[in-house]
């Protein structure tokens, strides 16, 4: 940094690369890439064949309906609030879509019904929250408990789907160039990610969830409409938990009143460490998606090692999501 | 003032005078039980600089948060171009074109300075947010109120006075036909308020009506053109700027309580400057790294210390060292005639030392207790939980307490968050003297509380070292200091500099100390 007068114009790679700090906004955001990136070239350098391509490809491909369900738990978490029930949402969905396609309905009609009963019931825990002034986690609890008991209601027992869409559509696979494969499960995750961030960067709702997350006082004085956003932020969530009930039941081909037990908390895990602050106010949905692929990565290093228990999954995550919150206190409380 | 021209035609019965914008008429509001506003008035005019005076309490912030929506009223109308209307949210009101600056910079710290100035009316195109747009408008408000501050920065890395500057181009950015800032000088240095009069003066001229609420007389008599007055949640009147001094002006704000203020500077002056005996506490080369520098201190029964400095200069310092809410690092510290090592607030409180914090919210007040809670929290303390105090006898304390004080309103099960600043701050005093302290430390307990409470406040330390109390009293208002101190010690750069008994010591002087020492220093450098 002495001599060189160099003007922005002629700056070399390098110097960019080596001047470009990342704004306070970003910086959760690269560390848990940098996590993903790591991780991923650690087990490379270890495990045979976990550096291939596919091996990412298929992380999407198996926790396609976690990402959905985190894009939603992002938008709770961003306003500051926090949702239990999704979990129960996804197996209640997969009831629905099971019993629904097993009574003879066609599987588009029960898709609708499976995304109007997620989004319907996340309205109603909304609308609890904001003009009964209860807190989410109260709320969300409530609709935990009815969701899971509402899949008993419809049976106790397992119900196989063996409609022909659904399975025409679960056992679709894209061929990508190089032999590589997607699902279009994964489609539908990456757009929902691509929604989300377009919805919360580019229009006035997301402005505004964003602002209820900073100060939810300030934003109702600023007159910004926090009613409305806030019950919509649940409305969104349970619209996503639906849609990961429908991509669940793709997985498995079945409804069951068991699945996804504690997903909601694995859902809210990968928000964390995609470097959401659960105060609200600041991340990124980006940041969500990274937090997924890094807690899958953390089962294919078990899956791939063999002889570790799939207990150390739990472990990991439950150590790096202290981390992650550690990180994130330290850094907000750097600032003035 | 060439002002009289352009302001419209005053309160003369029978002339035909232009109409208001906003008329407020017997406006009503409790809060559980406590009347915050008694039938209050307020007419605005299109084109005027409307100033609401009034002591903290006396219900300013109470009547705005009325126009604009965030409380709702319990009886009386508001009328908007002579229609009657209600606003039921704070959108509402700004739809309506009434856009208001709060006391408490109301802006989310997380987002942009630009989307903090345009949050809910962005611009727009196909339906998402123009951020380039966003930018640029942003930047170009900012342009014409004189403001260097970047629109993509992040609202929360600036000090609280850009925060407040931002928080005013938001409401300057809508085009308001109604303005309100309530206080937004009180975090501005000079230029800056120089700068907001004339994007003010700017506006009046095109028509805006302007409330402005400040406890800087001198800036209302700058600005304004009419004035409305508040005490206790009542209207004591409607006047002109240009025809009515300052004089008058205090004594229809604080009514009785200016007697107050003169009784005391008698009464101190009577005091006898110098005690004798054995000090209650005496400091000895008490120092803290990167906090204070060795400091000896002595202080004796019924004695009132003053600690003179500026912001900065050690004085809170030394007087948690005192407390023992922070630890020395060297130094001794004797209370009675033992040196004591104060590990901890605990063990201050067992010497009957007590300590009243210059972060009122922050380190005081508990809003969802009650007066009466809040006024019992150190005793109950110190006696233990395991020995609460009758119910008798908390009764007799509190209510004794509240008539000494004059806490308003005179309600034990009043909501803390309810009282005013002065009020909230007599309770915390209370909270101490209950515990019978021998030694009180004060830290700008008036900071930021009215003139009334002020003296109030002031006559109560003064009557307390009579009764044989040692005070240590700190305050940026250098009078206040002067006034009550029977011995002045002057702080600077986290050190002592000058001890001396307060006789015919002037502010100016006590400057000169300060400033002094600043001229001395440079020599030595030199």
């Amino acid at each position: 940094m002495t001599a060189t007068t160099a003007t922005p114009g002629d700056l070399s790679v390098w110097d960019r690369v080596r001047g470009y700090s990342p704004s306070s906004r970003h910086l959760p955001v690269l560390a848990t890439l940098a996590l993903f990136v790591g991780m991923f070239g650690a087990g490379g350098i270890r495990y045979e064949g976990f550096a291939d391509p596919q091996v990412v490809l298929t992380l999407f491909v198996d926790n396609a309906f976690l990402i959905v369900l985190a894009v939603g738990m992002t938008f709770v978490i961003l306003t500051g609030g926090i949702d239990l029930s999704v979990g129960s949402v996804v197996a209640l969905s997969t009831m629905i879509a099971a019993s629904t396609l097993e009574a003879g309905w066609p599987p588009a009609a029960a898709m609708a019904a499976v995304l109007l009963a997620g989004t319907a019931l996340g309205t109603l825990m909304g609308l609890v929250i904001h003009y009964f002034d209860i807190q989410p986690f109260i709320a969300t609890l409530a609709g935990m408990f009815l969701a899971r008991g509402l899949c008993y209601l419809i049976s106790v027992d397992s119900i196989p789907i063996r409609d022909d869409t659904f399975f025409a559509i679960a056992a679709h696979q894209f061929t990508l160039p190089g032999g590589y494969f997607i699902t279009p499960t994964v489609l539908v995750a990456l757009a929902a990610v691509a929604l989300a961030a377009y919805v919360l960067h580019r229009t006035r709702f997301g402005r505004t969830v964003y602002a209820i997350g900073g100060s939810e006082s300030s934003a109702m004085l600023m007159g910004l409409r926090v009613a409305r956003t806030k019950v919509g932020v649940y409305a969104i969530s349970g619209f996503c938990a639906a849609l990961a009930g429908l991509l669940f039941s793709l997985y498995t081909l079945s409804g069951y009143s068991l699945h996804a037990l504690g997903m909601e908390l694995d859902a809210i895990a990968a928000v964390v460490i995609g470097g959401t602050l659960l105060t609200g106010g600041r991340g990124l949905v980006v940041g969500s998606m990274l937090g997924v692929l890094v807690l899958g990565t953390i089962q294919t290093f078990i899956s791939f090692d063999g002889t570790l228990s799939s207990w150390w999954t739990k472990i990991v995550i439950g150590s790096l999501v202290l981390v992650f919150v550690v990180i994130q206190r330290v850094m907000t409380r750097r600032q003035p | 003032m060439t002002q009289m021209e352009t302001q419209p035609a005053a309160i003369a019965p029978g002339r035909v005078e232009p109409h208001p914008v906003i008329e407020m008429r017997d406006i009503t509001i409790a809060f559980g039980g406590v009347r915050a506003l008694d039938g209050v008035g307020l007419r605005l005019f299109p084109g005027e600089v409307h100033a609401l005076m009034g002591e903290n309490g006396a219900g300013k912030s109470t009547l705005i948060k009325a126009l604009t929506g965030v409380y709702s009223i319990d009886s009386g109308s508001i009328l908007i171009d002579g229609e009657e209307h209600t606003f039921s949210t704070p959108a509402a009101a700004q739809g309506a074109g009434i856009s208001t600056v709060y006391q408490e910079v109301n802006l989310v710290p997380n987002l942009t300075v630009a989307e903090n100035m345009l949050l809910g009316r962005e611009p727009r195109k196909l339906g998402r947010i123009d951020v380039r747009a966003m930018n640029r408008r942003a930047q170009e408000t900012l342009d014409r109120l004189g403001l260097d501050i970047s629109p993509t920065s992040v609202l929360g890395e600036h000090p609280i006075a850009v925060q407040q500057l931002v928080a005013i181009a938001r409401a300057v950015d809508v085009e308001a036909r109604v303005l309100i800032l309530d206080e937004p000088t009180s975090s501005l240095d000079a230029d800056e308020v120089e700068k907001l009069f004339e994007v003010m003066r700017s506006l009046r001229d095109h028509g805006v009506a302007i409330v402005f609420v400040s406890h800087f007389l001198d800036q209302i008599y700058e600005i304004s053109d009419r004035m409305t007055i508040l005490r206790n949640g009542t209207l004591v009147g409607e006047r002109m700027v240009a025809e009515t001094t300052q004089l008058e002006l205090v004594k229809l704000m604080i009514g009785r309580e200016l007697e107050v203020l003169e009784r005391i500077d008698r009464e101190v002056a009577a005091t006898e400057a110098i005690k004798s005996g054995q000090p209650v506490m005496k400091a000895l080369g008490l120092s803290r790294k990167g906090a204070l520098q060795a400091v000896d201190l002595e202080l004796y029964e019924g004695e009132v210390i003053g600690l003179a400095g500026l912001l900065g200069s050690g004085r809170t310092e030394l007087a948690r060292l005192l407390f023992g809410a922070d630890t020395a690092d060297a130094g001794e510290l004797q209370v009675g005639s033992k040196t004591r090592r104060l590990r901890s607030p605990r063990h201050a409180i067992d010497r009957r030392i007590a300590f009243s914090s210059e972060n009122r919210r922050s380190e005081g007040v508990i809003e969802d207790l009650t007066v009466a809670d809040n006024m019992l929290l150190a005793l109950q303390a110190s006696r233990g939980w395991l020995r609460p105090i009758p119910r008798a006898e908390r009764s007799r304390l509190v209510s004794k307490y509240i008539e000494t004080l004059d806490i308003r309103p005179a309600n034990p099960q009043a909501l803390m968050r309810n009282l005013s600043g002065g009020n909230q701050q007599k309770v915390l005093l209370a909270r101490w003297l209950i515990t019978q302290p021998r030694i009180l430390i004060l830290d700008e307990p008036t900071r930021g509380i009215d003139i009334g409470a002020k003296a109030q406040i002031q006559q109560v330390v003064a009557d307390l070292a009579r009764d044989g109390m040692s005070v240590v009293f700190i305050s940026s208002e250098l009078e206040e200091v002067l006034r009550l101190s029977d011995r002045l010690v002057v702080m600077r750069d986290r050190r002592k500099i000058d001890e001396r008994p307060n006789q015919d010591v002037s502010v100016s002087d006590v400057l000169e100390i300060i400033a002094g020492s600043a001229r001395a220093e440079e020599a030595t450098r030199a």
